[in-house]
């Protein structure tokens, strides 16, 4: 009994360090189905597509209720919390389609919330991501978004505005008004794009980016975010970081749905 | 044996006893003596497993097609009002409000409970929630699942979840009277000379059983009533987009609803030592033992709850700590296991129909105990949670353990509840077909799940028909197992065979009074002058 808990608490560490090297891909789920984006900026409903051999991290939010994302085959599986990143990785090492099911119940059409991976070789990988999308990379797809809800005219990108820096600011420790320090990760990212007033970057007034919880999509902040990421510092500038991003317009539709919604049963 | 100071006189032609001592529906739904109120509570859970049997009927029929028959509507519907009939209404009230309402009082030489009035009382409480559930089945139904699990539950369901939460809201409260009234009882109520350590085991799971649903069962009731706050007035608990979070409600439903598991289990530990002690006409094999580790599973079952929760992101280190108290819970549960067979050892040992499904418990509860090794497992639960495997595994435990518990115990005290026998061959044979219905149900259900089939799917990959028809045409055989019980005793209620004080030459103080026992029980009150299981030396009991 001792053996298999501890070696079920190995393999649960395990889960939870993805590599370094990681591929990143983000999932959201909502009532029923998949939303894929990848980090070239090419997205589709319910298929996921990853190369042979190379780490895949997927960071999954919930647009509605809990789903939770299972690839049997592959034997990972996580809960896709509302107001929560989640995160899973996998290599996978034989290509092929794998079935992909949502394991938490989430209302009425819960069974039809399934899909398919596809696991490719490198080259055919690499030959179908190029074949891609016409709304650019994810993170260009945020820095239009950036622009558009106006938000760069308080982020500005090399001198301090009425916002916080936003370059280099990611993965990077931020000092808060009220003396704690956080870590500018996805999490925080998120909560302070849809609640800037949760947490204030030292320095900084609240109460002067509006909140936009409810007024952006999950998808939206994604790509967002993946600007934010983007942005490396260029110079060994300024920036103790924090940010707050202003941001007011409706979602965009999204650039480009290729493969489709293939929907299984 | 345990000994009355007075044997009772044998009575001649009709002898007044708790059934026929007063006539009349009044009789009845005013009574107070705890034999009546258990039979009460007897047909009000039967008519609950029916009614959660048929729905289990029904949607296992839907899964006969890989698209399903019904629409996903009803489907979800069907398995969550099973869910939500099966767990509140009637495995937490099974045993404990019926067989142990009806036993402790005699098993420990009281007359009633310490509260008769708080007893009727819980059983009102239990028909208004029910009526509230069944209330809402009529009206269309919960398509939540029995979980709850908020958002969906608070904000997106658009089914009759308040009726439902308020039904299984009021029941909670008959169960924590219950328990509080075993507590007392067994505190107070004991006859001179039942010292603690000559507690029947059955009194001694029951009592640990009253702990939890003293102090777990108001926690589901607080949940619930943060739901129906959100629910009906959006006040931000558990959905993120009024400021809630939804991780909260599980930890809330959890920390009931784990200990809840051992309310349905503890009670039947008990009845599988008082049939292996009698079968097997031998004490049972080391009673502290047994007793403590009764204690012990209620203590750790408030420990292990985030075990539910291992892939909702809960910290790594809450993961390894409750997979290490999961794992330890499987110490005292092991320890009766390996005590009931040792008890068989050397035994004279006898099958009637009672002891089958006490054998039949032991088996598939180990199955239910081992499956649920490799979901404490913290790598493994990964890939298992939320399919078919996890169904399984607690239906090994529930179905396979606690209802072959209750019936084992209902064919064990029948003889002592009504005074009659049903008739053995019958008894022996529906015991045989639900054994074998059973298995065909659950078992494909561990295929499936380890193939990676999710729970709560209306319709699934045509890979994984064969065995859904497999499991369907089990649960088929399933439920005409339990109808064949219900026929023969309700026939031998007034047809059966007399059985006279003591058929099974048990111990213990039941046994010593007549069948069925008067209003008061004893007609003076016993003084016990030996252990519990004093079956002596086999010699005496085979010669």
């Amino acid at each position: 009994m001792l053996i298999m808990f501890a070696w079920g608490a190995q393999l649960y560490y395990a889960a939870q360090q993805p590599p370094r090297n990681a591929m990143e891909i983000f999932v959201t789920g909502k009532q029923w189905m998949w939303k894929i984006q990848y980090p070239n900026g090419g997205s589709e409903i319910n298929e996921l597509h990853v190369p042979m051999n190379q780490p895949v991290k997927l960071t999954m939010a919930s647009e509605d209720v809990i789903h939770s994302f299972s690839i049997p085959a592959f034997r990972v599986r996580h809960d896709v919390v509302p107001g929560h990143y989640n995160s899973l990785w996998f290599t996978p090492s034989k290509p092929g389609r794998y079935r992909l099911f949502c394991t938490e119940y989430c209302g009425m059409l819960h069974s039809g919330m399934v899909g398919w991976v596809n696991v490719m070789e490198e080259r055919e990988y690499a030959e179908w991501m190029s074949g891609g999308g016409t709304g650019g990379s994810l993170a260009q797809q945020g820095e239009t978004m950036f622009a558009q809800y106006g938000c760069s005219t308080c982020h500005l990108n090399d001198q301090q505005g009425r916002c916080p820096v936003l370059r280099g600011l990611y993965n990077k420790p931020v000092q808060l008004a009220d003396g704690r320090t956080v870590l500018a990760d996805d999490a925080y990212l998120r909560e302070s794009i849809l609640e800037p007033n949760a947490k204030i970057a030292s320095g900084f007034e609240p109460d002067i980016m509006p909140n936009f919880k409810g007024q952006i999509s999950e998808q939206n902040v994604i790509q967002l975010i993946a600007y934010i990421k983007s942005l490396a510092p260029s110079q060994p500038a300024s920036q103790q970081g924090s940010q707050q991003a202003p941001v007011v317009i409706a979602p965009r539709a999204q650039a480009n749905n290729r493969a489709g919604a293939a929907r299984q049963r | 044996m345990a000994t009355i100071a007075r044997e009772l006189p044998e009575v001649e032609a009709e002898p007044v006893d708790y059934l026929n001592v007063e006539h009349g529906w009044k009789s009845w739904l005013f009574t107070t003596d705890h034999k009546r109120i258990a039979f009460l509570y007897l047909i009000s859970i039967t008519l609950m497993f029916f009614v959660g049997g048929a729905m289990a009927v029904l949607f296992r029929i839907n899964l006969l097609e890989p698209e399903g028959i019904f629409s996903p509507e009803v489907y979800n519907r069907l398995f969550s009002m099973h869910g939500i009939v099966m767990v509140f209404f009637f495995l937490v009230p099974s045993i404990p409000a019926t067989l142990a309402n009806f036993l402790i009082p005699i098993m420990i030489g009281a007359k009633d409970l310490a509260f008769p009035r708080i007893n009727l009382l819980s059983w009102y409480i239990y028909v208004v929630g029910a009526i509230f559930t069944l209330y809402a089945v009529i009206r269309g139904g919960v398509d939540t699942g029995w979980t709850f699990y908020a958002p969906y539950s608070s904000t997106f369901s658009n089914s009759y979840v308040l009726a439902a939460a308020v039904g299984v809201f009021i029941s909670g409260f008959s169960s924590i009277l219950t328990g509080l009234n075993f507590i007392v009882t067994v505190h107070k109520m004991r006859a001179p000379g039942m010292t603690w350590s000559r507690l029947p085991l059955f009194v001694w799971s029951n009592y640990a059983t009253g702990l939890i649903q003293v102090l777990g069962t108001p926690v589901i009731a607080i949940t619930l009533l943060l739901l129906a706050f959100e629910r009906v007035a959006r006040v931000g608990i558990f959905d993120p987009d009024i400021g809630g979070d939804p991780i909260l409600f599980q930890h809330l439903f959890w920390f009931y609803s784990h200990p809840a598991v051992y309310i349905m289990i503890l009670p039947g530990m008990g009845v599988i030592s008082e049939i292996m002690a009698c079968f097997s006409q031998k004490r049972v094999f080391g009673y502290n033992f047994v007793a403590f580790s009764s204690m012990a599973i209620a203590v750790l079952s408030f420990v292990v709850w985030g075990h539910h929760m291992f892939i909702t992101g809960e910290s790594l280190y809450l993961g390894v700590a409750f997979s290490f108290l999961t794992f330890m819970v499987a110490v005292p549960s092991a320890i009766k296991v390996f005590n009931w067979t040792a008890t068989m050892y050397k035994g004279s040992v006898s099958f009637d129909t009672p002891m089958l499904y006490a054998l039949g418990f032991i088996g598939l509860f180990t199955i239910g105990g081992l499956t649920g090794l490799h979901l404490a497992t913290l790598g493994t639960d990964v890939a298992a949670h939320g399919t078919y495997f996890v169904v399984a595994h607690f239906h090994y435990v529930m179905v396979g353990g606690m209802v072959m518990a209750f019936l084992g115990g209902l064919h064990f005290w029948w003889p002592k509840i009504t005074g009659r026998m049903y008739p053995e061959a019958w008894s022996k044979f529906a015991s045989l077909i639900i054994f074998i219905g059973f298995n065909l149900t659950f078992f494909p259900q561990f295929i499936l799940g380890y193939l990676g089939m999710p729970r709560r799917y209306q319709s699934y990959p045509p890979e994984f028909q064969a065995l859904n028809v497999l499991s369907t045409a089990g649960a088929s055989i399933l439920g005409l197992g339990y109808v064949i019980p219900m026929v023969y005793l309700t026939w031998s209620m007034f047809k059966g065979p007399k059985a006279g004080k003591n058929p099974w030459n048990a111990t213990g103080l039941e046994w010593q009074i007549q069948s069925p026992p008067t209003t008061f029980n004893f007609d003076e009150t016993p003084v016990v002058k030996e252990e519990a299981y004093n079956y002596g030396p086999l010699e005496e009991v085979v010669g």
